[in-house]
């Protein structure tokens, strides 16, 4: 799967507008606890295909939309529905909280 | 349930950890190391570590576990990323001992070397949780960026507060240093660099008694501990550094002592045979990534001779 990486001037049309649940995973280079979660936001990616969008946010690179929603701790994931974020989840953890987060914004 | 019974399980992945499983793989010992969701332990919110021998120009911390990590691997390590729930350390006599993670399978071993290490102490006042992520930190390295041209204040007196505020200098406008006593514990070169930089300001014999803030951090209510008086300081970050609390709390029948850290006989054992402890989770003394490393081969060692004996 190509990454998918998220910017401030697309993500507009790519997250907020999106038909499907999107996964954005706001990381920076020099993060290490960030690259402790890449991999699983990866596997998520391809676990989910089809019904959820999965990708990064690089901070440095994008502090507009990283203002907007608030981030001041990295990794932070956010899930948004519908244009609103629904989930966020700060800090790295187990694919099963990042999962059950997931499936919780699918059934409602 | 896995039906393979490691020799040696190891849980925990700092560098008691890792030396630990470097030492059962070479010994040609089956080795899982339980490394949990966030391996590698504290080195990994750390960035340059200058005091662990062999690297004169210092090695960043996520690096330094990173290459432990390679290392065991070589060897044979298995590692499993997942945390560990639970675990029965009172098995019928000679049978294996279980221990169980967050994926709900149960692995084998015929003994057990916990290296659980310790994890961040909060400050436990008012407005902490809720504002942990939105100011709230307990890692300047990895948070510090989203402090440019803010304050903020660190709260702590040893070596990783000493850490904390020096890697602020690079974002923040001021640095407060925030120690409940009249002197600071860290090492004396850690002092200097934090005395002699002019963006840090030092408060002693003050304590933090509530951080404000609705949805971010915007202020501290402050207590003198020598005046008796309150003051509130503006904020826009609180980053927490007084210390740690040693992970021991999941091990159903493993003794532990008064502060919380594993009772440790003999270095390495525990009170059951068979399960070995090595690193922060019953170092109260040291706590040195070093020294942590250095249980951790000797662990390994007297699990080795313990199952050669049996």
């Amino acid at each position: 799967m190509a990454d998918v990486n998220f910017k401030d001037s697309d993500f507009e049309a790519e997250v907020l507008k999106s038909e499907v649940p999107v996964v954005v995973d706001f990381w920076a280079q020099w993060c290490a606890p960030c690259r402790i979660v890449s991999p699983i936001i990866e596997e998520l990616a391809k676990d989910y295909e089809g019904k959820v969008k999965v990708g990064k946010l690089n901070v440095d690179e994008n502090p507009q939309v990283s203002q907007t929603y608030n981030v001041m701790s990295i990794p932070s994931i956010i899930i948004f529905k519908e244009g609103q974020p629904v989930k966020i989840l700060i800090g790295a953890q187990a694919k099963e909280n990042f999962k059950r987060a997931i499936d919780e914004v699918l059934s409602s | 349930m896995e039906n393979k019974t490691y020799d040696v399980i190891i849980i925990g992945s700092g560098p008691a950890g890792l030396t630990a499983a470097l030492y059962t793989t070479r010994a040609n010992l089956k080795t899982l190391v339980i490394a949990g969701v966030k391996w590698g332990g504290q080195l990994m919110l750390t960035t340059l570590v200058e005091n662990y021998p062999g690297f004169p120009e210092g090695i960043d911390g996520p690096v330094l576990m990173e290459n432990m990590k390679k290392q065991a691997e070589r060897f044979g390590t298995e590692i499993l990323y997942q945390d560990f729930t639970q675990g029965n350390f009172d098995p019928p006599a000679g049978g294996p001992f279980k221990v169980s993670t967050t994926d709900g399978k149960t692995y084998e071993g015929r003994s057990v070397i916990i290296a659980t290490g310790a994890d961040t102490k909060w400050l436990k006042v008012p407005g902490e949780d809720k504002l942990i992520g939105r100011g709230v930190s307990s890692c300047a390295p990895c948070d510090a960026p989203f402090f440019k041209r803010k304050n903020v204040v660190v709260v702590g007196g040893g070596d990783s507060a000493m850490e904390e505020a020096l890697v602020l200098i690079k974002f923040a406008s001021s640095i407060t240093l925030v120690h409940r006593r009249e002197e600071f514990r860290a090492s004396e070169i850690m002092q200097d660099r934090v005395k002699k930089n002019p963006k840090i300001k030092i408060l002693f014999n003050t304590e933090v008694k509530e951080v404000l803030g609705e949805n971010n951090v915007t202020g501290v209510r402050l207590f003198n501990n020598k005046t008796n008086k309150e003051s509130e300081m503006k904020v826009d970050g609180v980053f927490v550094a007084i210390g740690h609390i040693p992970n021991s709390q999941k091990f159903q029948g493993i003794d532990i002592d008064g502060g919380g850290f594993i009772k440790v006989q003999n270095h390495t054992k525990t009170n059951i045979e068979g399960v070995f402890v090595a690193g922060d989770v019953h170092d109260a003394e040291y706590k040195q990534a070093v020294t942590a490393a250095g249980f951790g081969s000797a662990a390994a060692l007297e699990a080795e001779r313990w199952l050669e004996n049996r």
